[in-house]
């Protein structure tokens, strides 16, 4: 599908998750034992057989870059298109652009050197594994400017009241953008345009000193565009606070939703390591856990993720947490609902409790 | 292009001993350890050990072999000068033939070697399971001004009679070979590891050639020759983990030997990694049922049952009421449920109806279950 291009847009994606975003922007935030947040955003556009996809990234982009490297692991190195990690560049003195739109200002050659006549736009706090080439079908079908992938939610969560929800007229063209909370039908922040409609708005935008495209460009515009949706009924969560991270991390723990995150589609595709298998040892006890590969493990562990090449010594235990990368738990340490962000060592018999609705939370290489 | 050192690696042996475990793929693609093949190991070492010039010489079955190591890439072979060349047998304008013993393979590669123009060529065997520096080896040779070094290790007396067995001067200056001998006279066994002077392994190779009773072999042919013609040889003593996998039971020794705690060639060493093709499977889950103890497993495998001393590969199912004892599983293999599964070796993709019992302690050696083999159960 050669038609299609791919943008991450992270410009207005905040640092969402307090500690875990001191050094690193939220969509390289480690997520499910092995992937960062950006990863399914990667990945459903490779699925979507997008060969070119660019990252619009403003600040703490040093892990970012460094997880995503080349693009080789979701094959995106490639000789024609691939993977352009664009941070800013802001150097034209004639430039009045502000917000996201500088980013567009800045890198129009990306837009005008590809061959694709529509372009798909996402941030990272959607999180579902799939792939967009129903929508892209749809939205050609339905000869529309600008398709937005939707998604109903059963039960309101935190983490919902800031998406935007949908209204629609008898001919199912969108309406209107809204926050009203008893409408279900949720915008997932991914949408489809057409990028000759995306040019012109970037260019009213700039035009007339705004500094959101999505705000002003689409949503403003909506009564003369032909806006649809596209309803994804698959397993998908939005992440973009602390809460949301730790509980739908802890919601994989779910036979269901770790296989409706997983298992439903092809496998989502992250930056490959080289992890031995996981070493359980006699005296290890592991149940209800997610685990990924290089762990050693010798304590007890229940009801947690455990991210790759961690090691839990005898006598320890970890119950209701998220342990990342290359941690080490000492022996006899007890925690429980803690999320430990990578490189963290827990001195022996040390105990660190935190609460369900706020776990208690280590910046990165800490020793405590 | 001139290179210190060329590795050339013999991957194309057919593996008879490892019957059903080698019916469709060449002994060094055999699945090892959890998530490995058993060539990674020697690759990793070249890799590890600064040799980034290696020639792998496949025959048998080896699709999947070349496969697996493709460009080089998890070796970091992959590289524009050198890196990693698959050597398969060939036709030119004088004819062709496969590759008749190890020395033949070497001399049919003959201008693979050359373009590099190398001091040393080192051989090695994509059979064997060790974690070696190939640079001491070197440091080794060139310190003795050996001509060839061959590496070394002691073994067990009762089992020095299955080995290529080196007698040496106190100085380890090799004066007589003996092919796995009835009386030993020494328990220093040859590794299959060899470096030699390109310049001298060139002559005897052409030579060898013309002779035509010969087995073009290492062991049999080319270092007797050599030794009868005075050549410096040296041995190297090896003091770490070495095992050669080629029967069923010490492939299943090799693979429970990763279980111990202190072993030298640990999976887990930081200093001397392991590399190989790694793919995108989901962290492994345990769930409230799974016991899981004294085992390695590798991500995408779901255990809801209980697992002791075992190795399991990617993407394996342990459902619930059933018990894995001492056993390696492929990938892709599924247990169903109230199984119980003891000292086997499940191939990849079998899946394992409810209820099965496979109890391999009843035999001198671990049982190899295919698809076939559970066919018969049902």
């Amino acid at each position: 599908m050669n038609n299609l291009m791919g943008l991450i847009n992270l410009e207005h994606e905040y640092d969402f998750l307090e500690e875990l975003t001191y050094f690193r922007s939220g969509a390289a935030a480690p997520f499910a034992g092995r992937y960062r947040l950006i990863d399914f955003t990667l990945s459903n556009m490779v699925k979507s057989e997008i060969t070119e996809v660019a990252v619009f990234t403003n600040k703490k982009y040093r892990s970012l870059m460094d997880h995503a490297g080349t693009g080789a692991d979701w094959e995106l190195a490639r000789r024609h298109g691939g993977l352009f990690i664009l941070p800013p560049d802001w150097n034209d003195p004639t430039d009045i652009s502000r917000g996201d739109l500088r980013h567009f200002h800045n890198n129009r050659d990306y837009f005008h050197r590809s061959k694709a006549d529509h372009v798909i736009i996402s941030g990272s706090q959607f999180i579902a594994n799939t792939s967009y080439e129903k929508a892209f079908k749809y939205h050609l079908d339905k000869d529309a400017d600008v398709t937005l992938i939707t998604t109903k939610v059963q039960e309101d969560l935190p983490e919902h009241v800031s998406q935007l929800r949908i209204e629609k007229d008898e001919n199912g063209k969108v309406s209107n953008l809204t926050n009203e909370q008893s409408n279900k039908e949720l915008f997932t922040g991914v949408y489809i345009i057409k990028k000759e409609v995306l040019l012109n708005l970037v260019d009213e935008c700039i035009a007339f000193h705004k500094d959101h495209f999505f705000f002003h460009g689409v949503k403003e515009n909506i009564p003369n565009l032909n806006v649809r949706t596209f309803e994804y009924d698959g397993y998908s969560m939005f992440i973009n606070s602390i809460e949301s991270f730790f509980r739908n991390n802890m919601n994989l723990l779910n036979p269901e939703a770790y296989r409706g995150l997983f298992f439903t589609n092809s496998y989502v595709k992250t930056k490959i390591s080289n992890q031995p298998p996981v070493k359980y040892r006699h005296s290890a006890d592991v149940k209800d856990s997610l685990l990924a590969n290089g762990c050693v493990i010798d304590g007890d562990i229940s009801k947690s993720v455990i991210f790759r090449g961690v090691q839990v010594k005898k006598g320890a235990s970890i119950k209701n947490s998220i342990i990342m990368q290359r941690c080490v738990i000492e022996e006899g340490v007890h925690l429980e609902n803690v999320i430990l962000d990578k490189d963290v060592q827990i001195t022996r018999g040390q105990t660190f409790i935190g609460s369900p609705e706020k776990p208690f939370i280590v910046a990165k290489r800490r020793v405590i | 292009m001139k290179k210190r050192c060329v590795g050339m690696l013999l991957a194309g042996g057919e593996g008879k001993r490892l019957g059903l475990l080698t019916k469709e793929l060449a002994k060094p693609a055999v699945p090892f350890g959890g998530k490995y093949r058993i060539i990674d190991f020697t690759l990793s070492n070249c890799s590890n050990s600064g040799i980034h010039t290696v020639g792998v010489l496949t025959q048998y079955s080896p699709l999947i072999l070349n496969k697996h190591i493709g460009i080089g890439k998890p070796w970091d072979l992959d590289r524009q000068e050198d890196g990693v060349t698959i050597l398969s047998p060939y036709t030119a304008k004088k004819g062709g033939s496969w590759f008749q013993g190890t020395a033949d393979a070497i001399y049919q590669n003959i201008h693979y070697i050359d373009q590099y123009d190398p001091e040393y060529v080192l051989v090695i065997s994509g059979d064997h399971i060790y974690q070696m520096n190939y640079e001491h080896l070197i440091q080794h040779h060139e310190e003795k001004q050996s001509d060839a070094t061959i590496s070394v290790i002691e073994v067990p007396w009762e089992e020095a009679p299955r080995f290529g067995i080196l007698n040496t001067h106190d100085d380890l200056e090799i004066y007589e070979f003996d092919e796995k001998p009835e009386e030993p006279k020494n328990n220093l066994a040859s590794m299959g590891i060899y470096i030699f002077n390109w310049k001298t392994l060139r002559k005897y190779l052409l030579d060898d050639s013309d002779i035509e009773n010969s087995d073009h072999d290492f062991g049999k042919d080319i270092i007797p020759a050599m030794l009868n013609d005075g050549k410096r040889m040296y041995a190297y003593r090896f003091e770490g983990y070495w095992k050669d996998v080629g029967t069923i039971q010490s492939y299943w020794e090799a693979n429970m030997d990763l279980l111990e705690e202190d072993l030298s060639v640990s999976l887990n060493n930081k200093e001397w990694r392991t590399y190989s093709q790694d793919l995108n499977f989901p962290p492994q889950y345990l769930d409230h049922t799974a016991v899981v103890e004294n085992s390695l497993i590798n991500s995408g495998s779901w255990i809801s049952g209980t697992v002791k001393d075992s190795i399991l590969f990617e993407c394996i199912d342990v459902s619930t009421g059933s018990t894995v004892k001492e056993s390696i599983l492929h990938p892709n293999v599924k247990i169903g449920k109230n199984c119980t599964i003891n000292r086997a070796i499940i191939m990849e993709n079998v899946v394992v109806p409810d209820n099965t019992v496979i109890d391999g302690s009843k035999y001198d050696e671990p049982v190899v279950i295919n698809d076939e083999y559970v066919e018969q159960l049902t």
